[in-house]
């Protein structure tokens, strides 16, 4: 008895972690699946097998929104890991005590303690036309014309993405950087390696896993972003998410769904190819 | 202290921003004028056991109504204030989730053929007589509303038969929607800002805006007032605005673009909170409103004025239709409120907050002689007006934009639009969006 009991444990243990996997992860999307080979007739759908919905999204538009998404993937990568890297870097390394690093880190997450409606407003008054930075510009009498690009622009969709989802580069570097032992900095700093040598041939690519996580994070959260593309591009920019989003709002769903596999797949390839190139099993 | 693992530390930091990203993706704008939040169920009256359950934009589920009308009805509702995108999907994808479905007339075309609701027998309606003729007839005293494109309520008033998913263009005793509220939607704008009056919707284009207007990001709305425009500056002209052809879709986005790239707008907006706030800090001086939003602009103190324009009005309508579901004792409780609905208390109340009535006859009891003058006949208010949540709307001596009700509702020369090519529209208006 004690002995099945023992063997059965384990699975006892994942079976419901597995149901809601598969309930809520894998049947929802299995379903969507589904449905993109539906036919659709304007409201209502039928079940059926088309692939009129995958021909329908092959366009110059799908196309040119992909590129527009990747562009600001690229951008707010670069961004975050500039921006990020130093910021775990002097987390981990700077920051003596690890209550300040507790409490320097929750502050990373002030993004997160407002809803879109308050960020959405309160750029307004930093970033608009008669905003603080333009005010300062002008003040300065840096510029003459109050600068327009600075809100409801690809600036500033990139802006608010890396405000928002920097957090997601920084915690990851962070982990990795504190994991690194601070005997191999010694080591190599009595080996005569200079600190750019230091940071080159021993924390970088021990921290190349953290970078890696992090950059996973970021292509998820920003391959499907519409929210901060409308707000922050001022409904001018496009994204996959905001392209899916206006089908589902218009009952496009067969579309919608065929739409959101392929952002699946070329998501899923992406984060492929990161794994390809840097393990991170070591980290977990 | 110090006695925190660096692992422990690190999976509560993760833990807590997913924590933070699950709230912030879950959290919906609420509490808006457009969209209130629901407040807690009260129930007044427990004298009979039905409940009927509304659906409807936030214009329109508002629990004050739906307070007096539990008072005065004795059974119970239960309203979802909900999106107009997100209203008609489950009024066509989940029909029993709800009794009433309160939604647009331009939705109907989409929501009739999923047979999701059911004819209304208009000998049912006591005061149907009074709703006003356009719904009604398709009349409206010779003015250009006769003539209106688009989706126009008339269109789609009536089905053919009890049993139909047909519209019919005669009038029939079997109605679609009983109309709830409705207005002519035009160009609002700043007038410390632009300086002057804007008399055409083709002063959208004007290059000397540049840079500071803003058109709806919502593909059926938006492409008609896109149409306004092009008309108006005799870019182009349509047989039917209404119902484009298309090639007149592609020529109207083609314009749209090349707008677009000359970078004539500041923002497209989506909801009525975020026209609120482009029209108020500056950011846009001119640009497509809904009529709560100019009122909510100028709540703040900020002038704003709802453009009267030489072309006409976009219109809008809103009614009440019954889902298939209703029978029996809920069906004639769903036919007391619609009764309820016309006898004139509902109708002032929309009155004071600028929205017309379906049977203005019937409100003008329940309005005192200064509203009635101020917002139906287009007089100078004899005094404050005050809506229905205590903001003074107009002070003494204003004078309503765009003047007495005749003179908006007769000028809608086209309404919100489904059209026949949906399907072809939203791929090209995702098209303008992302070039």
């Amino acid at each position: 008895m004690s002995e099945t009991w023992k063997t059965l444990k384990p699975y006892a243990l994942i079976t419901p972690q597995t149901l809601i996997f598969l309930m809520f992860l894998v049947f929802p999307i299995l379903m969507i699946g589904v449905v993109s080979f539906w036919e659709f007739n304007g409201y209502s759908m039928t079940p059926a097998f088309t692939l009129d919905n995958y021909r329908g999204i092959l366009t110059g538009v799908t196309f040119k929104t992909y590129l527009n998404t990747f562009k600001f993937l690229g951008m707010v990568w670069v961004a975050t890991l500039l921006i990020g890297y130093p910021v775990a870097y002097f987390l981990a390394f700077h920051v003596p005590k690890l209550e300040w690093q507790i409490l320097l880190f929750l502050l990373c997450t002030i993004p997160f303690w407002t809803s879109n409606i308050i960020r959405m407003i309160s750029w307004v008054p930093l970033l608009g036309r008669e905003g603080l930075v333009n005010q300062m510009l002008m003040g300065t009498g840096l510029v003459q014309q109050p600068l327009e690009f600075l809100l409801y622009s690809d600036f500033a969709v990139v802006l608010g993405m890396v405000h928002l989802y920097i957090i997601f580069m920084i915690a990851p570097i962070f982990n990795s950087l504190m994991r690194i032992e601070r005997s191999l900095v010694t080591a190599a700093e009595d080996l005569g390696a200079s600190g750019v040598q230091v940071f080159k041939e021993v924390i970088l690519p021990l921290s190349a896993p953290g970078i890696a996580i992090g950059s996973i994070f970021i292509v998820t959260l920003i391959m499907g972003e519409f929210v901060t593309v409308r707000l922050m591009g001022g409904g001018q920019s496009a994204s996959v998410g905001k392209l899916i989003q206006t089908q589902i709002g218009s009952l496009q769903y067969p579309l919608a769904a065929a739409n959101a596999m392929v952002l699946l797949a070329v998501t899923m390839l992406i984060i492929v190819s990161i794994l390809r190139v840097l393990d991170i099993r070591k980290e977990l | 202290m110090g006695k925190f693992s660096r692992r422990q530390v690190m999976r509560t930091g993760l833990a807590a921003g997913a924590f933070l990203t699950a709230t912030r993706c879950a959290s919906a704008p609420k509490g808006t004028p457009n969209n209130p939040a629901p407040g807690p169920e009260v129930n007044a009256n427990q004298s009979k056991d039905v409940t009927l359950r509304l659906i409807g934009t936030g214009v329109s589920q508002i629990n004050d109504i739906r307070d007096k009308a539990q008072e005065d009805l004795g059974f119970k509702f239960d309203m979802r204030a909900l999106s107009t995108e997100e209203n008609n999907q489950i009024a066509i994808t989940q029909p029993g989730q709800y009794d009433i479905f309160d939604g647009e007339y331009f939705s109907l075309p989409l929501v009739i053929p999923s047979g999701n609701l059911q004819p209304i027998d208009i000998n049912r309606i006591t005061n149907y007589d009074k709703i006003v003729s356009y719904f009604r007839t398709g009349e409206f005293k010779g003015m250009p509303v006769e003539k209106s494109q688009g989706t126009s309520p008339y269109k789609v008033q009536y089905l053919t038969g009890p049993d139909s998913k047909e519209f019919s263009a005669t009038p029939t005793e079997y109605a679609t929607l009983i109309p709830f509220q409705y207005n002519a939607d035009t160009l609002g704008y700043r007038p410390d800002l632009v300086g002057r009056e804007i008399k055409s919707w083709g002063e959208l284009f004007n290059e000397g805006f540049k840079g500071k207007t803003a058109i709806l990001d919502i593909p059926q709305i938006g492409i008609m007032d896109a149409a306004m425009v092009a008309e108006a500056l005799g870019l182009m002209t349509f047989a039917d605005k209404g119902n484009m052809t298309k090639a007149e879709i592609d020529q109207i986005i083609d314009i749209l673009k090349e707008q677009k790239s000359k970078g004539q707008f500041r923002a497209f907006w989506k909801t009525f909170d975020e026209s609120v706030n482009l029209m108020s800090s500056g950011e846009v001086v001119l640009q497509s409103m809904w009529s709560p939003a100019v009122t909510a602009v100028q709540a703040k103190g900020i002038e704003c004025i709802y453009a009267p324009l030489k072309e006409g009005y976009r219109g809008w309508g809103g009614g009440l239709g019954l889902s298939k579901n209703l029978e029996g004792i809920k069906l004639d409780a769903a036919y007391d409120y619609m009764n309820w609905m016309l006898d004139g208390w509902v109708g002032a109340f929309l009155g004071r907050q600028g929205y017309y009535s379906a049977a203005p006859e019937t409100a003008k009891k329940f309005m005192s002689e200064a509203e009635w003058a101020f917002w139906y006949e287009g007089k100078p208010a004899t005094e404050d007006m005050v809506d229905p949540f205590g903001k003074t709307l107009a002070k003494a001596g204003a004078v309503r934009d765009g003047g007495s009700f005749e003179e908006r509702f007769g000028n809608i020369v086209c309404w919100n639009s489904t059209m026949e090519e949906n399907t072809y529209l939203v791929q090209k208006w995702n098209e303008f969006i992302a070039s």
